[in-house]
Parts: structure tokens; C-alpha cells; sequence
């Protein structure tokens, strides 16, 4: 069974991700009954219930503004994919 | 104490143990991983618990805390020559950083969690990188890009997850000690199906820089170990204020060892009357059961309490951990790092990659949490469950206004064949249904062994939830149990 209203191809749009069509066929039905099971949080009354984004939150975490050392470039583009000219390289993104 | 039977044997030593007979010259730093390398190659072509492992950089640091203590740097570093086992997903400069999937391939750390400076400073042989569910999204560690490991109690059964691979390294003596994350049990359940301690601390007691994010609100970092005081040691050396994770709690590290002693008299233990589910396994209830009737013989006052929406917290966290993971997961895009498969633009750059470099759990949780986050739906999914997110936590700190700490079984059975639930992610999710109500309160729990299923024998784990902050009442609790039975210093079969 598909989940109701969940367009897979749409979601995955959203996620930048790509999925096959076995894969969507798959995960739509897991998905469905996954989303069955979490429809019994509907029971519940949670009028005037603050929502808890964090269960310890501290607020207003601040540090002193200092100027400090960063990364050096060459240690950020270790790991990159493609670079040049001490630059990530992307595909076009205007024409 | 018994000394070992051999000089391979350092291995199988607890943190204690080893640190007394380091201190004492029994034994070199140098000994005592190389017994830790020759374990690894005993035993894990078959237990697969390591992915990789640079042995040179290993025993360098040995050999460089073999150097400290000749010249009397001992003072102030307590894990001294101690091998500690590390899950995948945590940073070490110029190491590989993987979480166990093929989107971050070839990527090399370049610079050191907070937990790994703090190992260090203590003295501690940092080495390995453990296998893991790929980014911590899994309970059996079947969910790795690289294999799934066994669990040492039988290789056909899995660890636990996701942090399976720190639990089988542990409970299989290739290392004294290894640090997991735990963001709905990857730490506890994994603890309990290999046999050993595991702790998952106060959220915001030990710092997250460095750790690779799952679901922000509910990860903290844990060590497993071979014992209760174990833990507490390594826990003192982790914790502490990290002004580079804003969520870290302004608190010092946390030194348990003064409330490791002495019986219960005066402790209050709850039982939640909401964890008598059914599906708990005959043994693991009768296990556990027992346990408490040893607990209540070492002084403790047993009461029961209730956590009456207990009921919720697998579907809470199956929103709220998925919507924060399609957040933090949205950077593996073939920009910066990691795997890129190319695209004429890069939006498809974008979806090419990360469609080639995430396995099938983390697909369908990405898209899971990009539902519950999209218009239309975040009020009646996201927004509602950390609602009842409020109402969950609000149980635990009614309870402990109670009682000092609660005891539960830490899972519904002990360790199930690999593919067993493979197909079945729901049933997966169910196995977390006793560690997850902790991460969405913030608590701190601990898991350690009491006992074994018959046939086959395997582990069997008692969770310990206390308030926050309130590691000192656990491993009180943890460790007078602890002494009063046997099953921490059983074996597993692997040979």
C-alpha cells in the first residue's frame, strides 16, 4: 500500500534526490505503512502543549567576537571533488 | 586480581585493570595494542567490526605514551597507554571519516573532534574506525556501505546498531574501550546485544564538534567498555564545556569515580509500568526481573511509576530525528567533499550523487523528513510531534520527582539473525522502542549486562535511565549491580 498523499517523485525532487523507479516503488510502500504507524500521534490532544525543539535548550549561546585563524584554504579543499584556483569547481550554474 | 595467562592477554583487560598494570611497568603501551592488533587479526575477517585501521599511527602514539610515562608524564592522563576503538562517524585529523557510506569516499578529517583532543590529552592510543549503519541510521549495523559485522556472541546474529561495530570490538577484546553516538539507542541496544556497558550521557554533557550530525537535538557521544567504572572513566575524560558546540552545557567534565560504591539504601528505583509490553521476549523479562530483585536486595526502594506516552515515542522520533537528518544530510551534495557524479547543471550534479552515494535506510529517511518538513504537512507531522515530544519529556522529570532512577529492559529481545528485518524497516524501528524515549527527553541512560538467553546464549541488557545530569545516580546503581553478579566478565565465544 502507497502512502496517501506522499508523491515520492515530488519529495525526492524536494531532497535533490535521485531514486530509481524500483526504489520508488519500494520506499512508497514502506513509507505508506511507516506513515500509517505514525498517524496514531493523531490521537492525541496537544492543545496548549508547547512543541520542544531541543530538550535542553540554551539560549543566546554567545562567545567573545575575537578574530581567530580558520581553516587554510588547502586543508578546506582537501577533500573537493574538483577545484581550481584555490576554488570549488561546479557545474554552470548561469548561462 | 589474576594476572593473565599470557602476554596476548592485555587485551582483555578492563581500562582499570591495564592502567594499574601500566602504571606499575607490567606492561608497555606498545604491548598492550599490539595484544589489541593481534586479537584484530585473530578475529575480525569473521567479525568485520573495523573498517580500516593505520596501524603505524597506532603505534606511534603508543609509543609516545610509553615515552611520557619513562619520563614521568603520567599525572593528569588516566587512560595513559589505554586503546580506544573509534565509531566512523567521528573526526581525527588526517583520518578517514566515512560513516560507513560510499557518499563520503576518500574524505580525510582535517581536524579533531573535541572527544578525540580530550582522549588524547588523557593519554588514550586513539586507533581504528568501527563499523556503524551508514550515518548511525539503523539498529543491526547491516545498514553499512562495507558489510555488515557479527555479533561475537554468534556470527550469524547482528551487534546491534548502529554503533555495532564499537560494541563487537568491545565485548570481542579488541580494544579496551570504543566511543559510539546515540541518537535513539545506538549506543544502549547495541551494548546490550554484545554484552557490554554502554552510556549514553546527558544531552549537551559531552561536546558534538566533530561528530558528523544525524539529528541534532537527540545525538550525544558514549563510551562502551567492559565495565561500569570503565565508563565513568572515559566519561570524565570526554565531558566537559566545548565553547565549539553551542548545545554543550556549561558544565565541567563530570567525575563519577566518588559515587562508584557502597549499596542502594536510600536509592528509589522506578519501574514504567508502560514498558510491560507485549513482544518482550519470556527471557528478557525474566532476566530483567531478576535484576531488579537483586537491586532491590542491594537496598534499593522499588516503586512502580508511570510514563503514560510511552506509546508515541517511536513515531515522535521517526518524525523528528528524519526531519532533522534531511536537514543536516542536505550538505552531501559533491561540492565540497566526497563523492560527485557529474551533471549538466547542478541540481542534477546534486541528485546524481547523492541518488549513487546513499544506501537504501538513509534514502528513505531523507525522504521521510522532507515530507514531515514540506508545505502542507509540517504542522499536522513535524510540528505535532515535538508537541508530544514536550509531553514525553514532561513523563521523566515527573517520574523523577519520584524516584532517582528508572529501570528498564534496554531491548525487547536480544539479538536477532542478519536479515531477519532487513525488509521490514518498521519492525527495525521497534527495536529502539524501550532507547528512544531518552533521546527526545535529553536524559542520560546506561545499559549493562544481566544476563543470557538460554539457546543460543546470548546477552541479555538492563537500562538505567536517570535525570539529567544525573550519571552519578547511574553508574552508583550500575555499578553495585554490577558487583553483585558475574555476567559482565563472561566471554563471548569467538575465538
Amino acid at each position: 500500500m502507497a502512502a496517501a498523499d506522499l508523491d515520492i517523485q515530488y519529495v525526492a525532487h524536494l531532497a535533490r534526490l535521485d531514486l530509481t523507479p524500483d526504489e520508488e516503488a519500494r520506499f512508497s510502500a514502506q513509507l505508506g505503512r511507516i506513515l500509517d504507524y505514525i498517524a496514531q500521534l493523531r490521537e492525541l490532544s496537544v492543545d496548549g502543549i508547547e512543541p520542544t525543539a531541543h530538550a535542553v535548550p540554551l539560549v543566546n549561546v554567545t562567545r567573545p567576537d575575537e578574530v581567530r585563524p580558520s581553516m587554510p584554504t588547502r586543508a578546506a579543499l582537501r577533500n573537493a571533488p574538483a577545484q581550481a584556483n584555490d576554488l570549488f569547481l561546479v557545474p554552470k550554474i548561469v548561462e | 586480581m589474576i594476572p593473565p595467562s599470557r602476554p596476548t592477554m592485555w587485551n582483555t583487560l578492563t581500562i582499570s585493570d591495564l592502567a594499574a598494570r601500566l602504571g606499575r611497568r607490567e606492561v608497555s603501551a606498545r604491548e598492550a595494542l599490539q595484544a589489541c592488533l593481534d586479537r584484530i587479526d585473530q578475529v575480525d575477517g569473521r567479525l568485520h567490526a573495523f573498517l580500516s585501521l593505520d596501524r603505524a599511527d597506532a603505534l606511534a602514539q603508543a609509543d609516545e605514551a610509553d615515552a611520557r610515562r619513562a619520563r614521568g608524564e603520567s599525572a593528569d592522563q588516566p587512560l595513559l597507554g589505554i586503546p580506544i576503538a573509534l565509531k566512523d562517524i567521528l573526526a581525527v585529523r588526517g583520518q578517514p571519516l566515512g560513516c560507513a557510506s560510499k557518499i563520503l569516499h576518500g574524505f580525510i578529517s582535517p581536524y579533531d573532534a573535541t572527544v578525540v583532543e580530550k582522549l588524547k590529552a588523557a593519554g588514550a592510543v586513539v586507533f581504528g574506525r568501527v563499523n556503524m549503519d551508514e550515518f548511525a541510521m539503523g539498529s543491526s549495523t547491516e545498514n553499512s556501505a562495507f558489510g555488515r559485522t557479527g555479533n561475537p556472541w554468534d556470527l550469524d546474529r547482528i551487534p546491534g546498531g548502529s554503533s555495532g561495530g564499537s560494541a563487537a570490538a568491545v565485548a570481542a577484546d579488541e580494544c579496551l574501550a570504543a566511543l559510539g553516538s546515540d541518537t535513539g539507542g545506538s549506543i544502549r541496544q547495541p551494548a546490550a546485544l554484545c554484552g557490554c556497558v554502554g552510556l549514553k550521557p546527558t544531552y549537551g554533557l559531552v561536546s558534538r564538534y566533530g561528530l558528523v550530525a544525524f539529528a541534532s537535538s537527540l545525538d550525544q557521544i558514549g563510551p562502551f567498555t567492559r565495565s561500569v567504572r570503565d565508563a565513568a572513566l572515559v566519561l570524565h575524560a570526554i565531558s566537559g564545556h566545548d565553547p565549539r558546540d553551542s548545545t554543550s552545557l556549561p558544565e565541567p567534565a563530570i567525575d563519577c569515580a566518588a559515587a562508584i560504591h557502597g549499596d542502594l539504601r536510600g536509592i528509589k528505583l522506578g519501574l514504567p509500568r508502560e514498558y510491560r509490553i507485549e513482544g518482550i521476549d519470556p527471557e528478557v523479562k525474566s532476566a530483567v526481573d531478576a535484576a531488579v530483585r537483586q537491586l532491590e536486595s542491594l537496598g534499593a526502594e522499588i516503586l512502580e511509576v508511570s510514563l503514560p506516552h510511552t506509546q508515541y515515542a517511536v513515531a515522535t522520533y521517526y518524525i523528528i530525528a528524519t526531519a532533522e537528518a534531511s536537514a543536516n544530510l542536505a550538505r552531501y551534495d559533491g561540492v565540497r567533499y566526497g563523492l560527485r557524479i557529474d551533471g549538466d547543471d547542478p541540481i542534477e550534479m546534486y541528485a546524481r550523487t547523492r541518488g549513487a552515494g546513499f544506501g537504501p535506510e538513509v534514502k528513505r529517511r531523507i525522504i521521510l523528513g522532507t515530507y514531515v518538513l514540506s508545505s502542507g504537512y509540517y504542522d499536522a507531522y513535524y510540528l505535532r510531534a515535538q508537541k508530544v515530544r514536550t509531553l514525553i519529556r514532561q513523563d521523566f522529570l515527573r517520574a523523577f520527582e519520584q524516584v532517582d532512577a528508572l529501570v528498564t529492559p534496554t531491548t525487547p529481545t536480544a539479538a536477532f539473525r542478519a536479515g531477519e528485518k532487513v525488509d521490514n524497516p518498521l519492525q527495525m524501528y521497534l527495536c529502539d522502542i524501550f532507547t528512544i524515549p531518552c533521546n527526545l527527553a535529553g536524559i542520560c541512560g546506561l545499559s549493562l549486562p544481566c544476563g543470557f538467553t538460554r539457546e543460543p546464549r546470548l546477552p541479555i541488557g538492563l537500562q538505567i535511565l536517570g535525570p539529567p545530569m544525573g550519571e552519578r545516580t547511574l553508574f552508583k546503581v550500575a555499578h553495585a549491580y554490577e558487583q553483585a553478579t558475574s555476567w559482565h566478565r563472561q566471554k563471548p565465544p569467538i575465538q
